[in-house]
């Protein structure tokens, strides 16, 4: 597998403010994942240009975080989905 | 009176009991609405907007088969313009290539088509409808060149869970991210056809087997969710996750149910979409609020661990099975009435009794 993919939010995966509960949501086929400020902060990120590391770069600079850490988290984070084929990798 | 419930994350719309299939294992009631009774395309349209309103973020257009309606394409645009994640619950007959365009363009996010079998001639016996299965594979390959979203529901029972591998096959290759192994639940007509669906605990078994395998052989590319049929299990699943908890159906003619087979439970009262707001009927509802929180429930479940897990199991099939809706449900094997159960899979035969067609007879 490439080693810094572009991820990408395929047909189908939508991210939703719910505005009901107050929450970002990712709506995806027959279910809806209740998101926290990181998920949300990631998956914002997620615009099918940006590299990992990109996306890895913007947000180690937005919180002041050691960027070899972020860059593991969203790692761990994103291949959960893709796993579960809410995410692609390209 | 219980602690107010939050706000539910899905509805099912039962847009119509119209259907050209008439499979044995439908859970659609025994009498079935008629088209007259059917609500209009407004009315539906307010109904998806006081849903948003409500918290409901996933709207699946069920029936039936909702392409029976001549209006889908308007529905579906009126629940995506109420901000609702739409997915169609479909057998794919009756949706033509320009239907699916419109259906395309007015934002449908998602398909669920139903796989009666993997070949024509035993799934045209099971859907009773000849040139179903062919009608339905050209549908498939029009869902796949556009890229919708895609997940296949194949139907397990006696006659199709030994084809399991193979159901599972042809989900990969119509292209879908995801398949749904669904063991027939006993409800409505399935109920009526019992004998013939019930798989026996050794065709269970080798499903799961099969199904553990299949998740490893296509991690990444498909995942897979098997619902087992759980008169084998030893204990109930989480009906609905819970009695007006996190869902709500609404009938052809605008019922509100807390689940599709709620209205088999006697004495129930059951609000209309016409007569009352979504967000009355879900808090205040009599229906709604039978079966919330624990006050309801009988021994063994008023003091089991397991309570707030499976909520004792389903009430409709308490109803059906031990004609008590506040028991614990029969397949629970703390349930007094877990022999009734055990009863009903030592009388399986050899051989399948012929299907009960679902039919509009009973009217
Ligand atoms: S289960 Fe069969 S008969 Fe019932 S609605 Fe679905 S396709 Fe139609
Ligand atoms: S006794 Fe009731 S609550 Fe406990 S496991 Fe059985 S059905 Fe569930």
């Amino acid at each position: 597998m490439n080693a810094d993919p572009v991820p990408l939010l395929p047909r189908g995966t939508r991210l939703h403010h719910d505005r009901v509960r107050d929450t970002m949501v990712l709506l995806v086929p027959e279910r809806a994942l209740l998101l926290d400020e990181i998920g949300t902060a990631i998956l914002q990120e997620v615009d099918g240009k940006s590299t990992l590391a990109a996306i890895s770069a913007r947000l180690a600079e937005r919180y002041g975080a050691p960027e070899p850490d972020v860059a593991a988290d969203i790692r761990a984070f994103l291949d959960g989905l893709v796993a579960q084929r809410l995410v692609d990798y390209q | 009176m219980t602690e107010r419930p939050g706000p539910p994350i899905a509805m099912l719309a039962e847009l119509t009991h119209r259907c050209p299939l008439s499979c044995s294992y439908c859970s659609n009631p025994l009498e079935l609405t008629a088209r007259e009774r059917e609500l209009p395309t407004d009315v539906w349209a307010r109904v998806f907007r006081e849903a948003a309103d409500l918290g409901v973020l996933q709207l699946h257009l069920s029936g039936g088969e909702p392409a029976s309606r001549r209006d889908l394409q308007d529905l579906v645009k009126a629940a995506r313009d109420a901000n609702l994640y739409v997915n169609l619950i479909t057998s794919g007959i009756g949706l033509t290539p320009a239907r699916l365009d419109a259906l395309e363009a007015a934002g449908l996010d998602h398909v669920q088509l139903s796989l009666q079998a993997i070949d024509a001639e035993k799934a045209d016996w099971i859907g009773g409808y000849s040139g179903g299965f062919a009608r339905k594979l050209s549908f498939a390959g029009e869902v796949r060149q556009r890229g919708i979203p895609l997940t296949v529901n194949a139907v397990m029972h006696r006659h199709t869970i030994d084809d399991i591998d193979a159901a599972i096959a042809f989900a990969a290759d119509l292209g879908a991210r995801r398949i749904e192994v669904a063991c027939v639940q006993f409800y409505g007509w399935a109920l009526a056809n019992r004998a013939a669906l019930l798989p026996s605990r050794d065709q269970v078994t080798r499903a799961k087997s099969a199904v553990a395998a299949a998740r490893r052989a296509y991690a990444g590319r498909m995942t897979i969710d098997f619902v087992p049929p759980d008169y084998y299990a030893d204990y109930p699943k989480a009906c609905m996750g819970g009695w007006g908890s996190t869902g709500l159906n609404i009938a052809p003619d605008g019922t509100a149910l807390p689940c599709h087979a709620a209205a088999t439970i006697p004495g129930l009262r059951f609000d209309r979409v016409t007569d009352r707001s979504l967000a009355e009927i879900w808090y205040d509802g009599a229906a709604f609020n039978a079966f919330r929180g624990h006050e309801w429930m009988q021994e063994p479940c008023r003091s089991c661990a397991r309570r707030d897990r499976d909520h004792g199991g389903c009430r409709c099939q308490a109803m059906a099975l031990a004609s008590d809706p506040h028991a614990a449900d029969p397949v629970c094997h703390h349930s007094a009435a877990r022999s009734i159960v055990d009863h009903i899979i030592s009388e399986q035969t050899a051989a399948s009794p012929p299907f009960i067609y679902r039919s509009h007879k009973h009217q």
